[in-house]
């Protein structure tokens, strides 16, 4: 089965998403569903530099907010401080995540298991206060307004709509880039660390370079999507990029499916999709109920999900789709 | 064997907490030789190994490998180097089907990176045919070309041992070390495994083998080295070490020239 869902022809799944994600906007009205559809690129995008990380190479974060931060402020702050071109600091952004993940992985990737998950937490944990404490550079807890609005020449991203397509530009980029990667020697060798470092070695593969190099590059979808994010919304706090954002992040990876770059999209999506739902559902079930209601059904769901499908909305879809059809097939 | 060995190590020392593991070993492998270390459980083999691969780092002493000092080199630059292991316990990619299992053997014989591979830049697809070729050369060579596609973990244990091996002849070994390769096999599987061994020999790959019983590798090694609580105890070629009493008293134990009769070679009686 696992190979089957490899051998999915991706290109195919590509356009038909992409074609999907274009027309969306003309069937609906609703500016909601396109800020939830935004959210949804978004953290797709660091969501399958989770899955790269996580899944493939089999490297625990549970900081990969701060990348997301990292992004956010330089964009922010290069762009409505130094009037940087909003492009040049969006790609700041996404370096500087990426670098700094280097140098973090550098330290910290002597560790494995639950040390590695500690240290992740820990750097999260720093740039908190790095981004509450800076008041001068970061704006402090209240936040940073008058983040500009990105251009391309004349034309300026300034409506949902536009920051929609924009949005979706980037993320299927990413996904593209991530297929690739994952169906490549460079995929192979994260797989093969995943399973058995020592076998990984032993034929070659300088496991701590790609370690490395795989933490880096989910730091900087983490940077890309954080720049986009502090465009869109022109306004950001410190709020966006704690530890609890890291762990909504791996849900998001989990419940998508691991070891899947299309799972983390459904992953985002169904995470988003759940809370924006809950949150009006329970409203209504429970007049008086308050946010602990929300986490509460939110949790059981998840559960449920973990359950039925251990490998994730992903697998466990294309699973049950197979099986259906398959029960369709017999005379 | 005139020649300067290909693989040379000087004293070697590898101590865990106070326990020695490997006490000062001297070893010389040579080009084109099988040479199998055998020794009882515990006796320090698989550390020697983990010495010579880079996978535990030497007390003391040096290892020269075709003239390089290769003594703290890393895993993957040892290999690098063409030295290639296998593990006593199998350690099979599960996540991946028999081919691709090869295919990570053959990472050193491409270059494509993240770059690269995120952009399919031109070559990247060529190299992926290649190495996707090679792959299953090598499955041919231990005869599981038809199973190329199956999930490595579904095959059965005899199996996988074979496609650990096709995955380590893919990275191309100048030299082979195998961690006891007949461990849990049946014995057809074994006799198998053997013919496969001399086979990549006769290739021109020069063999190290661990195996703790003894009468697995008499008959495939050109040279045996006996070691015992960390101490080389007896070298020789296959009969001189099943003569030297030190290696009857120590390990084979004192009934074992009575056991195998039809099998024991004339030469002990006369030594």
């Amino acid at each position: 089965m696992l190979n089957q869902i490899r051998r999915t022809p991706n290109l195919l799944a590509l356009i038909i998403v992409s074609a999907a994600l274009a027309v969306l906007p003309l069937t609906t009205q609703n500016n909601y569903i396109l800020t939830i559809f935004i959210l949804v690129g978004q953290f797709t995008i660091i969501t399958v530099g989770l899955s790269l990380l996580m899944g493939y190479a089999g490297q625990i974060s549970l900081g990969q907010a701060t990348f997301y931060g990292i992004g956010a402020y330089t964009m922010a702050i290069l762009s409505a401080r130094f009037e940087l071109s909003p492009w040049l600091s969006l790609l700041a952004g996404v370096i500087l995540a990426a670098a700094v993940a280097y140098l973090v992985g550098l330290l910290i990737f002597r560790l494995h298991g639950h040390y590695l998950a500690m240290a992740t937490l820990g750097m999260n944990v720093i740039l908190f206060l790095i981004l509450t404490q800076e008041v001068e550079w970061t704006g402090g807890p209240s936040g940073f307004r008058g983040v500009p609005d990105l251009s391309l020449g004349s034309f300026t991203f300034s409506s949902d709509l536009h920051y929609y397509y924009l949005m979706w530009f980037f993320t299927l980029i990413v996904i593209a880039l991530s297929l690739n990667i994952v169906n490549s020697r460079v995929g192979r060798a994260m797989r093969a660390l995943h399973t058995s470092e020592v076998a990984a070695e032993a034929v070659g593969i300088d496991t701590n370079a790609f370690k490395l190099k795989v933490f880096a590059l989910s730091a900087a979808y983490g940077g890309l999507a954080g720049g986009l994010h502090a465009t869109y919304l022109g306004f950001m706090s410190p709020g966006s990029f704690t530890i609890n954002v890291s762990i909504e992040l791996v849900v998001m990876a989990v419940v998508g499916g691991l070891a899947s770059v299309w799972g983390a999209m459904f992953g985002a999506g169904a995470v988003l999709a759940i809370e924006q739902y809950l949150r009006t559902a329970i409203k209504s079930l429970i007049p008086n109920a308050s946010g602990e209601h929300e986490i509460i059904a939110f949790g059981l769901i998840l559960m449920l999900i973990m359950i039925f499908m251990p490998q994730g909305l992903f697998a466990g879809l294309v699973t049950a789709v197979r099986q259906r059809r398959t029960v369709f097939r017999k005379p | 064997m005139g020649a300067k060995p290909l693989l040379e190590a000087r004293g070697l020392l590898k101590s865990f907490g106070g326990v020695v593991a490997v006490n000062h070993v001297d070893l010389d492998i040579h080009r084109g030789e099988i040479l199998a270390l055998i020794g009882p459980n515990g006796a320090g083999k698989t550390t020697m190994f983990n010495l010579i691969s880079g996978t535990h780092r030497v007390d003391r002493g040096e290892i020269f490998f075709a003239g390089e000092d290769i003594t703290y080199l890393r895993p993957s630059e040892v290999a690098a180097q063409g030295i290639v292991r296998t593990f006593q316990n199998l350690q099979i990619f599960g996540n991946m089907t028999v081919l691709e299992n090869v295919m990570v053997g053959c990472h050193l014989h491409g270059k494509a990176g993240f770059f690269a591979s995120a952009l399919r830049l031109p070559g990247t697809a060529v190299e992926e045919t290649r190495i996707r070729q090679r792959g299953m050369e090598f499955l041919e060579k231990v005869g599981l070309a038809d199973q190329a596609d199956q999930p490595a973990v579904s095959l059965p244990f005899g199996q996988q041992r074979m496609v650990e091996l096709a995955r380590s002849l893919a990275v191309n070994p100048k030299l082979l070390l195998l961690d006891e390769p007949a461990a849990g096999l049946t014995r057809v599987e074994a006799e198998e495994l053997d013919r496969l061994i001399c086979q990549v020999r006769d290739d021109g790959v020069t063999i190290f083998l661990v195996e703790h019983d003894m009468n697995l590798v008499m008959g495939i090694a050109d040279r045996v080295m006996v070691v015992q609580y960390g101490t080389k105890i007896a070298e020789g070629t296959p009969a001189e070490v099943q003569a030297n009493t030190a290696v009857i008293q120590a390990y084979l134990g004192a009934d074992w020239h009575q056991e195998p009769k039809s099998r024991q070679p004339a030469e002990v009686e006369n030594a």
